[in-house]
């Protein structure tokens, strides 16, 4: 796999390669000197042109462990006005001495049009694009689900498990590369949203959908995954306001013990405490949401080793 | 492609029972002695040796695996290999006496990769280095304490070790 792009792109066994190669980069973490020289040399670039902390910093710290330099190129809103194009970008930072570059843009096909383009050498993994996808997200949420799951989870999927994802479905990358990956991996996945909160395509995925959140629940799920609120999306042209949402969606103390004993939460964070998710369900045993961190570092590094070992 | 028969079960048996005496004999304070296998053969054989030498000894002695995929220094030549994983004994390898296992020692990089490793995990007192077959055509300045069978084999020629754990059978063969 020379590219990381979408969770669409990932075969089961290509699935099971990451989320095993994972396990072991998670035992480094433990280790006298929790650092590997595999990628020693190798330089990877963070081009982000849409803010987000959290994932810049988990490729940084998946990058540091296996010995790879790291620079970021953080593109503002007043350099994108000026006119800098993905293309003179990726450029830029190539010339630089990117090996591997790992790009969040606003417009969905971005990653996929830098790895095809022919612009650059340079391997790149996708770390969200628009609506489109964010599959290191999707891998961290099933190494979460594998290891909670199972006690060896090395070679195993997550035939069997259901999986609950509630949210602004339309609008999210995080719950598109869900989809595809917990499927291909055998989950059976039930989206609960309001109406509006649903893609025109919503057909064609290999999903139940419900409408009610207590409903969902009392199926028993094995998991059940809460989406951010961009409250920002919450304008008056939908039919159900913040208000509404929060009452119909959000998850509850009272909803989260309706759940199975051994059901887990999981959240890609950052959390918006009292909005999606009441503050003491995410600070419950129930919440897997700082294991999802620690496993972010681990696929990221096995995307890492995996994208820069491919000499097809 | 032609092969030939190099070691069968029996030798193999005889190799690393001859092997397990010579582990105990330099290291006669079995507490302090680790056995570490790099799998994936490597990993089984470490195993057997471990049997062998409570069998000498009466006393259980330390045995795990060390993966040192990561630790290559190929990786931008020949390519992705998944790592595999890596087992400590719960006493770790701090002070110990740490033997290498491996089923073939060819260019040494393997255990040039398996001594930066170990420095990542803790501080033995020493390392040693037991293969079952050695092939010669050393890269690096590194020899085995330990040899099963020196087998000289032509630069393109192939060592393969098969055991019956993964293999279902115990041998040795050259391929060409």
């Amino acid at each position: 796999m020379k590219h990381l792009l979408s969770a669409q792109d990932l075969s089961r066994p290509d699935a099971l390669t990451l989320l095993d190669s994972a396990l072991e980069f998670s035992a480094v973490a433990d280790r006298q000197v929790p650092k590997l020289p595999t990628l020693r040399g190798v330089t990877m670039v963070n081009l982000f042109f849409e803010d987000s902390t959290r994932t810049r910093l988990s490729f940084e710290a998946a990058a540091t462990r296996l010995s790879a330099d790291v620079m970021t190129f953080q593109v503002h809103g007043s350099s994108v006005s000026k006119g800098e194009s993905l293309k003179d970008t990726a450029q830029t930072v190539e010339a630089m001495g990117a090996d591997i570059i790992v790009v969040r843009h606003f417009t969905e096909g971005a990653a996929a049009e830098l790895a095809h383009s022919g612009w650059v050498r340079a391997r790149i993994i996708n770390a969200g694009d628009g609506m489109g996808q964010h599959p290191t997200q999707a891998l961290l949420d099933a190494a979460t689900l594998r290891s909670h799951h199972y006690e060896q989870p090395r070679g195993k999927d997550l035939a069997g498990l259901h999986i609950v994802i509630v949210g602004d479905i339309a609008h999210s990358r995080v719950a598109r590369s869900n989809v595809a990956l917990l499927s291909t991996l055998g989950a059976n996945i039930t989206l609960v949203a309001p109406a509006d909160f649903l893609p025109p395509e919503i057909g064609t995925w290999p999903v139940t959908v419900m409408t009610n959140l207590d409903d969902a629940i009392g199926l028993g799920p094995d998991a059940i995954m809460m989406l951010r609120v961009q409250k920002e999306r919450m304008d008056s042209s939908r039919l159900l306001g913040l208000e509404e949402y929060i009452r119909d969606f959000r998850l509850t103390s009272e909803r989260a013990n309706a759940l199975p004993d051994n059901s887990i939460v999981l959240h890609p964070g950052p959390l918006n405490r009292e909005v999606e998710i009441a503050s003491e369900v995410a600070d419950s045993t129930r919440s897997v949401i700082l294991d999802q961190v620690r496993n972010g570092v681990s696929v990221r590094m096995a995307a890492l080793y995996e994208v820069w070992g491919d000499h097809s | 492609m032609s092969v030939r028969p190099a070691l069968s079960a029996p030798d193999i048996e005889r190799s690393l029972r001859r092997i397990s005496h010579e582990i105990v004999e330099g290291t006669p304070e079995t507490s302090s002695l680790v056995l570490l296998g790099i799998p994936t053969r490597g990993a089984f054989l470490a195993h057997r040796l471990a049997a062998m030498v409570s069998d000498i000894t009466g006393e259980s002695v330390a045995v795990g695996s060390l993966d040192v995929t990561l630790y290559r220094d190929d990786l931008a030549r020949t390519g992705h290999r998944s790592p595999a994983p890596t087992e400590l004994p719960s006493g770790g390898i701090d002070a110990a006496v740490v033997v290498l296992v491996d089923d073939v020692l060819f260019s040494g990089r393997t255990i040039r990769a398996a001594l930066d490793a170990l420095t990542a995990l803790g501080r033995p007192r020493a390392v040693k280095l037991a293969v079952l077959v050695d092939r010669g055509h050393r890269e690096l300045p590194i020899r085995a304490d330990h040899v099963g069978k020196n087998l000289p084999s032509a630069p393109g020629e192939r060592v393969s070790v098969h055991l019956e754990e993964v293999d279902g059978v115990d041998e040795v063969v050259v391929e060409l």
